[in-house]
């Protein structure tokens, strides 16, 4: 990671120098190693200060670009394998200007989860070091423990097979194993439930919800100038939680809100503070779009038309998603 | 019940006035047909439709009015529209009063007094100027300049043209900001007339308006020799609770519906610049 | 000092609900919050920190204020208060398991919705309950509760319990913790100085190493108000800050409330819930909006922790260190980051 940590600076600084871009939008140095966060840079000295890449910069930076890539100026940004296909989907939807940005494509072999690191049962993380498949976590008391790096990756990337989808700039070192994965596993088994043990599994999971409303301004689909929920003329915004009926309503409506623009790039399930998983909502969504409408990955490309906002002869109709009873 | 502050009193509409184009003022009592409850001058009270919301608005009539208690509103958003529609009969809630008045009793005594307002923000002052007419002989000269962006955006000119002028020891000066049929009187930016007044400097002075009158205005004074010490303000922010804890109206160590909304502009000048 | 054996926890929270209501931090769907006790329910008291605050028992999330009733132009205001905010009876309450930097901020909250003119919503709630915090033993990175003055092995509260792997030892320290304790007494039995002083003091070794134990605030002072105002850093400190309002609502100080009205069939609802100066909408009117930038909002809420409200407040700041902010935020801004930015020379 090291190296192309390296690698990364060294692409920033030298854009930065001749002029070509203006800033670089990448990760700075926390307090921790696991703690870094995104950043705009401006200048070599600031990248040489804090610019960071490790195995804990799991955000997803295309959202930033929104208001970023507005300014004067090319923005240079770093963009995983996954966060590439929130940028397309930004750039189909006219959120970014396409020519305003440089595109630097960066390598990811999964990024770590502190949370999932504290729950297998180390408290007081100091420092983390990843060796292939392991990952050695120093605590504050002094002790090493030795964990297996599956059980301690952000969920996002848990089933990512993603690859980058950016043709463009420059792409920094990315080689990865295939995968074999199935993503659609766990949207399968709350299939396989019965309604009532759905309702009490989303039930159970969306009470927890505290309203913060972090998966939403995380969220690269939820690019909405003003969200109808933040707007008091909607006659909906409310701040208020409630275990009841509101809460299941608003994550079900950003669902449909997302639907088929969403590119399962998981970071409503990374950013929750009550771990709901949320991705599981929209994951069901894309699953139901490639059954009727054939596989669709939404962010492939930045150009073109989608299932859901193009029409065919040939749609499903309600009737038959419904096995022809009305519900 | 128990006594708080959150709930409010039921309030009959029993007169409706409309001022200007957008500004209407609504006389309000008990449902017992008496005043909800005392107030001072500058201070503010909670007024809502249920179920449209609830909004700070400063109580227009003077505390000496002992009958019932005047709102100056002026239509712009969708609490004001509701009230707007209201027809006289109607009931509201009201809660207060809030904040810190103007030092009728303690600094203005004695002094002369300036009132400077634009627009809307003659609402607050309406209630000192009525209080120190009514105490007339605890104060000195009061002198008053109004404007408005036309004859028809100023509000009460009637009670201004009736009574305040014909009160002893008073100056009134109004002033529209461009020319208009049937208005003979001064035309220009309440700003710039201040300083073509040039005002006594040892008066006390009060501003109320928009934030870019009370801007130019202030320079205007400060340009006249007036100490800042001794020039107030009132300031408007959004507010909830109405006393100091819902957060929202906090600027620096003060909260607005509790230390304010009248500040003397030094206080201010300690404050982020922030409202 | 009293002890009662782990394995005997359940008993006890069975005798304290035969006659009051017990709020404990209860594993629900992976995650670990105060809520209702019921035979059955998974408490964690090991957990160190719950997601939320327990500042919800005394300043629900959300909470029904007062009705309206329309009859024709009549208006009827029915004050609608529930104790808990909850569907639950009015017993006394006994909130269990307080970690010494939250019951710091029930006292940051107190001198808000107690001061003049009491808040007498958080008020009711906050009388008819009594507190029973637990003293640390396990700080983990993110706690910084020393730097606030804090003590996490004594915790104050009406009674203190300490807990190690065998038992849970019991000390009264108010008049309402001794009532508690008589109603649990053929529970308890004696014992326990020993090794409470030996674990209080292993922790403090812990404490004095914490990556955060050092944190300069003396920066922080009423006097400084402006300078810090206008520090240039607020904007890159804030350039990746989402406006979301998980720091709010996860903190145990944050006191921000929004009121608005619900219509429904039996008339309108007047609420308040949480609200947070994150929020794009916090501080819009209809003509206006006094912070319009995130930095903004940014900045007021760490002004408000750090110089607003200890400068309301006799120097009181309104942080705990409790450092839920620290592991909660999406994307790893956080209160400490802004102390050692602007705080004092010593954060280097």
């Amino acid at each position: 990671m090291k190296d192309v940590e390296l690698k990364m600076l060294e692409r920033a600084k030298a854009l930065l120098e001749s002029g070509e871009v203006a800033r670089v939008v990448g990760w700075k140095k926390g307090d921790f190693y696991f703690d870094p966060s995104p950043a705009v840079f401006e200048s070599v000295e600031e990248l040489e200060k804090d610019f960071v890449y490790n195995w804990f910069c799991g955000a997803n930076l295309s959202k930033y670009l929104i208001q970023i890539a507005k300014k004067e100026g090319k923005t240079a940004v770093f963009l995983k394998p996954c966060d590439t296909y929130s940028f397309n989907q930004l750039v189909k939807e006219h959120r970014i200007k396409r020519e305003n940005v440089y595109v630097i494509a960066v390598e990811c072999l999964a990024k770590l989860d502190v949370e999932k690191i504290k729950a297998q049962g180390v408290s007081s993380v100091v420092n983390v070091e990843v060796v292939e498949k392991k990952v050695s976590v120093t605590d504050l008391y002094g002790d090493v423990t030795v964990l297996n790096k599956p059980d301690v990756i952000l969920t996002k990337c848990d089933t990512c097979t993603k690859t980058h989808q950016v043709k463009d700039e420059e792409i920094i070192l990315h080689e990865r194993p295939e995968r074999d994965v199935d993503r659609f596993a766990e949207v399968a088994k709350l299939e396989g439930m019965t309604e009532d043990e759905r309702f009490a599994f989303w039930r159970e999971q969306l009470s927890k919800c505290i309203r913060c409303n972090a998966c939403r301004n995380v969220c690269p689909a939820c690019s909405c100038v003003k969200c109808v929920f933040d707007n008091p003329a909607s006659g909906i915004a409310a701040k208020a939680n409630d275990d009841k009926f509101e809460e299941q309503l608003f994550h079900v409506i950003r669902a449909f809100h997302v639907a088929g623009r969403c590119t399962d790039c998981g970071e409503c399930s990374r950013v929750c503070p009550q771990n709901i998983p949320l991705h599981l909502l929209n994951r069901k969504f894309i699953k139901d779009i490639d059954g009727f409408y054939g596989e669709y990955q939404a962010g492939e490309t930045s150009e073109g038309k989608t299932p859901l906002t193009s029409y065919t002869e040939g749609d499903i109709e309600a009737k038959d998603v419904f096995n022809g009873e009305a519900k | 019940m128990i006594n708080e502050t959150l709930i409010p009193k039921v309030g009959v509409v029993t007169d409706i006035r409309k001022d200007t184009p957008d500004v209407k003022t609504f006389r309000v009592v008990g449902t017992d047909g008496k005043k909800l409850f005392k107030h001072m001058p500058g201070q503010c009270a909670m007024v809502s439709i249920p179920g449209v919301g609830e909004c700070m608005f400063s109580i227009t009539s003077s505390p000496t009015n002992e009958e019932y208690m005047e709102f100056s509103i002026k239509k712009c958003g969708c609490v004001t529209e509701v009230i707007h529609a209201l027809e006289v009969g109607a009931q509201i809630t009201v809660r207060g009063p809030y904040g810190k008045n103007f030092p009728v009793e303690e600094d203005f005594k004695g002094k002369d007094l300036l009132f400077i307002a634009g627009g809307i923000g003659l609402a607050p002052l309406r209630s000192v100027i009525n209080y120190v007419r009514h105490y007339r002989n605890n104060y000195g000269k009061v002198v008053i300049v109004y404007g408005a962006r036309s004859k028809d955006d100023l509000v009460d000119i009637d009670e201004i043209q009736n009574e305040w002028i014909n009160e002893p020891n008073t100056e009134v000066y109004l002033t529209i900001d461009r020319p208009q049929e049937g208005w003979d009187g001064h035309v220009g930016f309440v700003p710039a007339y201040v300083k073509e007044l040039g005002l006594n400097p040892n008066m006390t002075a009060v501003l109320c308006g928009p934030p870019i009158m009370i801007k130019f205005t202030l320079a205007g004074l400060l340009e006249l020799g007036f100490d800042k010490s001794r020039v107030y303000t009132t300031l408007e922010l959004r507010m909830k609770c109405g006393v100091g804890k819902c957060g929202r109206c906090n600027v620096g160590d003060k909260f607005v519906c509790k230390d304010g909304p009248v500040f003397r502009m030094t206080e201010l000048d300690e404050l982020p610049d922030e409202y | 000092m009293l002890k009662i054996a782990k394995e005997r926890l359940n008993e006890l929270y069975a005798k304290i609900n035969e006659t009051m209501g017990l709020f404990i931090p209860i594993k629900r769907a992976g995650e670990v919050n105060y809520a209702i006790w019921k035979d059955g329910k998974e408490v964690s008291l090991e957990t160190l920190k719950t997601v939320k605050s327990p500042k919800n028992m005394f300043f629900p999330q959300s909470e029904n204020l007062m009705k309206f009733k329309k009859d024709g132009n009549n208006l009827e205001v029915i004050d609608v208060r529930e104790k808990l905010g909850e569907k639950i009876d009015e017993r006394p309450f006994v909130l269990f398991g307080v970690k010494a930097c939250d019951y710091k901020g029930i006292e940051v909250l107190d001198k808000v919705f107690l001061a003049d003119p009491v808040d007498s919503y958080y008020q009711m709630r906050r009388e008819s309950t009594t507190i029973v915090t637990l003293a640390c033993s396990r700080p983990e990175e993110s706690c910084f509760c020393n730097a606030f003055g804090i003590d996490a092995t004594a915790p104050m509260g009406d009674v203190t319990t300490w807990l190690d792997s065998e038992y849970l030892y019991w000390q009264a320290n108010t008049e309402k913790g001794e009532k508690l304790t008589a109603i649990v007494k053929e529970l308890l039995v004696d014992g326990g100085e020993k090794e409470v002083a030996a674990q209080q003091e292993k922790t403090k070794e812990i404490m004095a190493k914490l990556p955060y134990a050092n944190l300069d605030l003396s920066r922080f002072t009423p006097e400084n108000l402006n300078e810090l105002f206008n520090a240039k850093e607020w904007e890159e400190m804030s350039e990746a800050c989402l406006g979301c309002g998980t720091c709010t609502f996860v903190c145990p100080t944050c006191q921000c409330f929004d009121i608005r009205d619900f219509k429904t069939n039996e008339g309108v609802i007047r609420f308040r819930c949480w609200d947070s100066c994150m929020y794009s909408d916090f501080t819009l009117m209809a003509h206006g909006n006094s912070r319009t930038t995130q930095m903004q909002r940014f900045r007021q809420r760490f002004m408000h922790k750090l110089v607003y409200y200890p400068s309301q407040n006799d120097g009181l700041y309104s942080c705990v260190g409790c450092g839920r902010c620290v592991n909660k935020c999406p994307q790893k801004l956080n209160i400490v980051k802004v102390i050692k930015t602007l705080g004092g020379k010593d954060n280097d």
